[in-house]
């Protein structure tokens, strides 16, 4: 069980309070996390990543274990403290904008 | 007993104001979407219930919602807007090619007859077209296909194509308008378009009087003639008495011709109403009065409305959709400002009150008039 913050405006969204716990097959990769969230919650898809692009939106960030994945492949597998549920993984909306 | 409901979107959610028909006593719900940019928000003119709405942020892109309980409650529906094809490049504001993206949605028109048929215009400007409720989004291509699309250049707000009317006498013919492209009309229901910008006059284009690159801000039409049409353009307001085929300017006497929401009177198709704001580079009112300008001859004479408008000290803009009419037997006129008040009157604009004064940037107003 792989868990994923999301930032505020993205749990309205899915009806969800707190975080959220999807399952992978394979190897946990944000891409696979993503496509597990996406699938769960139909209503994120489009708001982390471009549609069509399937790029990262400039203004989301991810972390894991204190480091900052958004520069990473997506298919690079996460921690083991991730893939394990021990740690979450972070979707963080940027702090920009007014 | 009659009811008005008021859709505003705004920079930070969106908001519903209902009222009886007398138009005194108003209820406020919002916000909606708190956070979000509500670009617009309509009802279906088949389903007054059946409400959409454009919500989108900078961090996570475009939602729409769709309510089916007149706004009480909101589901997220389709956000895909994939173009049709290889979508090739516009001009960028240099001149040079730059690839379509989709950005936003600025507007939504539902279908007069299907509740489950909306129209969506987008930036990058193309249009497009759901017929199952939202929940799947398809490009009608023609448009961008007309063969114009490597020249149009975006305004300063963004290439948006953000007007959409649908010819209630024609379910064939839909007029749309695109910044800074100009406006086109189909009349196969979508398949091809052309350019209706003959007459229009661009002074900071190359070629003023081109076939297309013309900032055309807002179009308006009264549903008993489909065939007239009246333009706030960047500058200039401009007349059609032959859908769109030619035009002629109509700004006679205002104090600016620059500004960008433009409506018709819901009874007087003669009657209609702008906001002059002073310029492209000074987007508020002159002489910090905001005054709505009424012709009752179509254009050409124009008379200040004031009664209950701040005449001094008032610097805010009123966006290209953010005036609206109902259509109770005295006509209700509204408007939204980028200073969140909004502006309503219930006698085809002899005198206004605000309804609400300090909501976010009102980027949009339509009324539903409920009976």
């Amino acid at each position: 069980m792989i868990r994923v913050a999301l930032p505020a405006h993205l749990r309205l969204l899915a009806g969800v309070g707190g975080e959220v716990q999807v399952e992978v097959e394979g190897p946990a990769t944000i891409a696979s996390v993503l496509d597990a969230m996406e699938a769960q919650y139909p209503m994120l898809q489009g708001t982390i990543r471009d549609h069509v692009t399937r790029q990262r939106r400039p203004f989301v960030r991810f972390f894991a274990c204190e480091q900052d994945w958004s520069h990473e492949s997506p298919d690079t597998p996460l921690p083991d403290a991730v893939a394990s549920g021990a740690e979450p993984l972070l979707l963080v909306g940027a702090i920009a904008g007014g | 007993m009659s009811q008005v409901r008021v859709l505003v979107g705004t920079r930070k959610g969106a908001f519903l104001l209902t009222a009886d028909g007398k138009r005194e006593k108003w209820e406020v719900s919002g916000p909606h979407f708190g956070g979000w940019e509500i670009y617009h928000m309509k009802g279906s003119p088949a389903d007054p219930n059946r409400l959409y709405a454009s919500q989108s942020t900078g961090w996570f892109g475009q939602l729409v919602q769709r309510s089916n309980d007149g706004g009480k409650t909101w589901e997220p529906v389709g956000n895909k807007f994939s173009y049709d094809g290889t979508p090739g490049t516009h001009q960028w504001y240099d001149g040079t090619p730059h690839p379509w993206e989709f950005k936003r949605v600025w507007h939504l028109e539902p279908s007069l007859t299907d509740p489950d048929t909306v129209y969506a215009g987008v930036e990058d400007a193309a249009l497009f077209r759901t017929s199952d409720g939202g929940k799947s989004w398809q490009e009608l291509p023609g448009l961008r296909g007309h063969g114009s699309g490597p020249r149009w250049q975006p305004g300063a707000g963004g290439m948006c194509l953000h007007t959409v009317i649908l010819d209630p006498s024609d379910p064939e013919r839909i007029f749309i308008a695109i910044s800074a492209a100009g406006a086109f009309r189909t009349d196969d229901g979508g398949a091809t378009w052309r350019p209706i910008n003959q007459g229009l006059r661009s002074e900071f284009i190359p070629e003023p009087a081109a076939e297309v690159g013309h900032c055309v801000h807002h179009i308006a039409m009264h549903r008993s003639r489909p065939g007239v049409l009246f333009m706030q353009k960047h500058w200039d307001v401009m007349r059609s008495d032959n859908a769109g085929d030619s035009w002629r300017e109509v700004s006679g006497n205002l104090p600016t011709d620059f500004g960008f929401a433009i409506d018709v009177h819901a009874h007087e198709p003669e009657t209609i109403f702008v906001v002059p704001i002073k310029s492209d580079s000074e987007h508020y009112p002159p002489e910090g009065k905001l005054r709505v300008f009424r012709s009752r001859s179509g254009g050409e004479e124009w008379e200040p409305l004031t009664k209950g408008l701040p005449q001094r000290d008032c610097y805010v803009n009123v966006l290209r959709d953010a005036m609206a009419v109902d259509s109770l037997d005295s006509c209700g006129v509204y408007f939204g400002t980028t200073g969140g008040q909004v502006y309503a009157s219930a006698d085809g604009g002899d005198s206004w009150n605000p309804i609400v004064r300090d909501l976010p940037a009102v980027l949009s107003v339509e009324v539903q008039t409920l009976i």
